[in-house]
């Protein structure tokens, strides 16, 4: 019987429970000489969340991934610890409280799926219905007023929220359940031109169309990062669902004349990219650092090990340096050596999702992994490279890093989910399937 | 399947990689290039991150920090400000350092290496040494009753201790309050701008930095010049100098406001400030011998810090003989900082010779521990030994009964020099008092303050300019403190004594 390990994940959730409290303790011991006075409250507040979600899974999903929930955790913990700290210089903005409830009811989500969805191939018959929520949520903030030039918001009374970061689980299904159901018509039919096996349109159209709707939807928002994310998302899926390396070359060509055209023409997108090779210009122009500038800076003052936290001047970004930036400051206070630990955190996420992905059996299932575990690897490239000039910078939150309440939750319903996969995929055989979900495939065909 | 989900797994760990060596690119590679760009505010923000350190007189700071919470954290405060201005500088956010706050800035803001005993733990943790302390040679009552003195009169005052080079005053009047620079913003710009234009230039350090034609004062030096070159060798004998006295290739004619001076003997020409005849002794001595003279007094030496920088006091070195025979009487070109004519006086009452003057003691970490302690050397000698002791002489005379009698301390021993230095165009702006001397403390062995006072009393009627009247009391308001606080230190030291070999009491 495979081990349930359990007890690991609550090893795990204890470290990184008390590693995020330190982090709080040590943010208010750098800045004012005392322990804050809610540390306990902090503490008890993330340890109560992270030992309900460690309930939900060891009573609903007991064979799932131990690492994923404490890395979730702990990820969770430190950006709250990293939108504290610069709460602390921004005196009319205190953004952590906030955080903490969004992250609340991210778990509370988390709770739901691990406990409501038995089985993840019940998603499989929603694939349609996915879509169309999808598609809806990326269309509603064309009718709300943009935010920094980005019409990617929706604002109810106080609150606000990113309709696109919840699109992107409804479109991952969604591509999971239609490639799986198509694949051997995507790889063997249709005409052969120069050589090439061209799948027919019947089959390729419909999710070309709303590939490309959604992504033109996000290009009216401006919403750079994640139109790449859906295009990245979309060209790993369709390669690993019809093994077609071809697919991989014709996205890559797509994308690079995209976004040379786009580059090109679109002024706040040509302005993006102008920043990106030179990001000193303006400093030259006797106009101070830009933005790109100061997270440099920030990145360059952290050197190896860090100014400690509490102790760094990643304040000076201004402007998105709790949500888009949060990085700097981690980059600064924690130094390399940090962010090492960060970027590893996100790689063994990332590679245990791909992992569940492997260990699957189902195509479905195989699919939903791989494009759950792709989400946020591609989320920290696009980000991170931004932030720290690798890239050309596309406005995108760090999973679960990042302020921002939408985001928190959409990654918290993506560990949910890779946990009820995880859980299937290592939970022992022979294991009934619920009435209703579509039978596993089980022989390999390629 | 599987094949392409490894495949795509390996792309996406791959982002992560790339994502770790940029990391690497730019926090460790370009780091040390994005640090130093000059638009990068850290370097700024570190430096006023924490408390600077303090300067301390008498063992009390005189200046402090202000927390203001704004992104350049502290802000520097003075208590005193303007009295001690012309010693400790101004430490801006705005507009820089000056002074001691300049000179000894890295120890002052933390970044000096010798604040860190293990430079390499401070590195690791990348944390900087609190600021140190500087300990200044100044004594408080000195400082406070010289600037009282000048009472707002434009002028300066500095002393030295003869024996060791501690500047024991350094006062420049009418003077400002360095806190009113501290910080950043309009008030600040505004004060600047104020200070700059006033006409009195409260912001010049008249005691380091401004030079005055230093008048009758000079005699000294040329008196010291003519005795070490033989030129006179008894200082009671006439000197065969005429009066009036014809400048050399001249009809100009050399007055004397005093009486007597034809042929008057050195010590008579000290005594009542004989013009011809110390004119006449400069030409007999010569250029050469001048300019030999002038430089072991300190002359000419653009290079003296103490640590502020002091400026150049001036004697010609090419000039015909007329004018060689006015400068030796002070005038013409020659000019001198008041520090130079205040080591002028401690180099006679020091033997002939120059302690290196210093304003600072010692330096310390913010715990107190010594780091750096000022060591005691030669700065020039002067003049030889007896021709030192045969000045003192001259000096007291001028004291007792002579031009200086304003300057004189019951039961103290002092000596002095006063001068009237003309100067303007045809000399018509109002003169400068000056006073410079020594003082000698009963039973002791040595003089224990000189000093020299000048004040530019434009207000004051022409007629009633005079060293022995503007100048010479606030000199010896200063010279009867040294002493006093001599005695006091005196008196302390002697008291430690005894209870260090007094036997435990049981």
């Amino acid at each position: 019987m495979t081990a349930k390990r359990r007890g690991v994940e609550l090893t795990l959730l204890v470290g990184a429970v008390l590693i995020s409290v330190l982090g709080y303790v040590d943010v208010g011991l750098a800045r004012s000489g005392a322990v804050p006075p809610d540390a306990a409250a902090y503490g008890a507040g993330l340890g109560l969340l992270a030992l309900l979600a460690h309930l939900a899974v060891r009573f609903r999903a007991p064979y799932a991934d131990p690492l994923l929930l404490p890395i979730a955790v702990l990820l969770n913990g430190l950006g709250l610890v990293l939108i504290y700290r610069l709460d602390l210089e921004t005196p009319d903005d205190h953004a952590a409280p906030t955080q903490l409830v969004w992250s609340t009811l991210g778990v509370a989500f988390f709770i739901a799926v691990v406990v409501l969805l038995r089985d993840h191939r019940t998603l499989q018959g929603y694939a349609y219905v996915s879509v169309a929520a999808a598609l809806l949520l990326l269309l509603v903030p064309i009718f709300f007023p943009a935010v920094n030039g980005a019409k990617i918001w929706i604002r109810i009374g106080g609150f606000s929220f990113q309709p696109g970061e919840f699109a992107k689980i409804l479109l991952a299904v969604f591509f999971a359940a239609y490639l799986a159901a198509n694949r051997h018509a995507l790889a063997y039919s249709g005409r052969r031109v120069w050589g090439v096996q061209l799948p027919t349109g019947r089959v390729l159209g419909p999710i070309v169309a709303i590939w490309l709707v959604s992504v033109g939807v996000l290009v009216l928002e401006r919403d750079l990062g994640t139109s790449l994310l859906f295009f990245g998302l979309f060209v790993i899926l369709l390669y690993v669902a019809t093994g077609r390396t071809g697919w991989v070359a014709v996205g890559l060509l797509l994308a690079s004349a995209g976004a040379f055209v786009v580059g090109g023409l679109e002024p706040h997108v040509h302005g993006r990219v102008e920043d990106w090779l030179h990001p000193f210009a303006s400093i030259e122009a006797g106009r101070g650092p830009g933005q790109l500038a100061q997270s440099l800076f920030a990145f360059a003052a952290g050197g190896m090990l860090g100014t400690g936290l509490g102790l760094g001047e990643s304040v000076l970004i201004g402007f998105a340096a709790k949500s888009d930036f949060i990085l700097a400051t981690a980059g600064e206070e924690l130094g390399l050596a940090g962010l090492t630990a960060v970027f590893l955190l996100y790689a063994l996420l990332v590679a245990r999702g791909f992992g569940t992905g492997l260990a699957l059996r189902d195509p479905f299932g195989r699919l939903l992994a791989t494009g759950l575990s792709s989400i946020p690897a591609l989320q920290v490239f696009v980000i991170t490279g931004g932030v720290m000039g690798l890239i050309p910078l596309t406005g995108m939150a760090m999973p679960f890093l990042a302020q921002g309440g939408s985001s928190v939750v959409t990654n918290w319903i993506i560990v949910a989910l890779l946990i009820r996969l995880s859980d299937s995929a290592r939970a022992p055989e022979p294991r009934g399937a619920p009435p209703g979900a579509v039978l596993p495939v089980v022989e390999e065909v390629r | 399947m599987i094949r392409c989900i490894r495949h795509a797994a390996a792309l996406c760990l791959l982002l992560l990689a790339a994502l770790l060596v940029n990391a690497v690119r730019v926090q460790v590679f370009q780091a040390p290039e994005l640090d130093r760009n000059p638009a990068n505010r850290r370097v700024v923000m570190a430096r006023y991150a924490d408390p600077r350190g303090d300067i301390v007189v008498d063992g009390v700071p005189v200046t402090g920090s202000k927390d203001t919470r704004q992104p350049l954290r502290h802000e520097r405060t003075y208590t005193d400000g303007p009295l001690y201005a012309p010693v400790t500088g101004l430490a801006s956010q705005t507009y820089g350092t000056t002074l001691l706050e300049n000179a000894e800035d890295p120890v002052l803001s933390g970044t000096s290496p010798m604040l860190a005993p293990f430079p390499f733990v401070h590195d690791l943790g990348r944390t900087r040494p609190a600021g140190g302390n500087v300990v200044t040679t100044v004594r408080e009552p000195l400082q406070r009753l010289a600037y009282e003195g000048l009472a707002g009169r434009r002028g300066a005052v500095a002393a030295v201790e003869p024996s060791s080079g501690r500047i024991l005053a350094l006062v420049s009047s009418p003077s400002y309050d360095p806190g009113l620079l501290s910080g950043t913003g309009r008030e600040v710009a505004a004060a600047w701008a104020r200070l700059n234009a006033a006409p009195d230039q409260p912001m010049l350090n008249r005691a380091l930095r401004q030079t005055y034609p230093p008048g009758s004062t000079f005699k000294i030096v040329t008196a010291a010049a003519a005795l070490d070159a033989g030129v006179v060798t008894d200082v009671d004998a006439p000197t065969d100098a005429p009066e009036p006295y014809l400048l050399p290739g001249t009809r100009t004619v050399l007055p004397n406001e005093a009486k007597g001076c034809g042929n008057a003997s050195l010590a008579y020409a000290i005594r009542w400030s004989c013009n011809t005849v110390m004119a006449h002794l400069g030409v007999r001595v010569g250029a050469a011998g001048m300019l030999d003279a002038v430089a072991r007094f300190g002359f000419n030496d653009a290079s003296l810090r103490v640590p502020s920088a002091v400026a150049r006091s001036n004697f010609d070195t090419e000039m015909t003989l007329d004018r060689l025979a006015l400068s030796a009487i002070g005038q013409y070109d020659t000019t001198a900082t008041p520090l130079q004519m205040a080591l002028v006086a401690a180099a006679v009452a020091n033997g002939g010779e120059i302690a290196q003057p210093h304003l600072v003691d010692r330096t310390t970490t913010a715990d107190g521990d010594t780091v750096a302690q000022h060591v005691r050397r030669t700065y020039r000698q002067a003049m030889l030994p007896p021709t030192a002791l045969r000045l003192q002489q001259l000096m007291v005379s001028v004291v007792d009964g002579g031009s200086g009698s304003n300057a004189a301390i019951e039961g103290a021993r002092v000596g002095g020099k006063t001068g009237t230095a003309q100067h303007g165009v045809g000399n018509t702006g109002t003169p400068y008092a000056w006073f410079i001397g020594w003082a000698q403390g009963p039973g002791t062995g040595r003089p224990a303050v000189a000093v020299a006072v000048v004040v530019e009393d434009a207000s004051a009627n022409r007629e009633d300019v005079s060293g022995g009247g503007s100048a010479a009391p606030i000199a010896r308001s200063v010279m009867e403190a040294a002493l006093r606080e001599e005695e006091r230190r005196d008196a302390e030291r002697l008291g430690a004594h005894r209870r260090a070999v007094a036997p435990p009491v049981r």
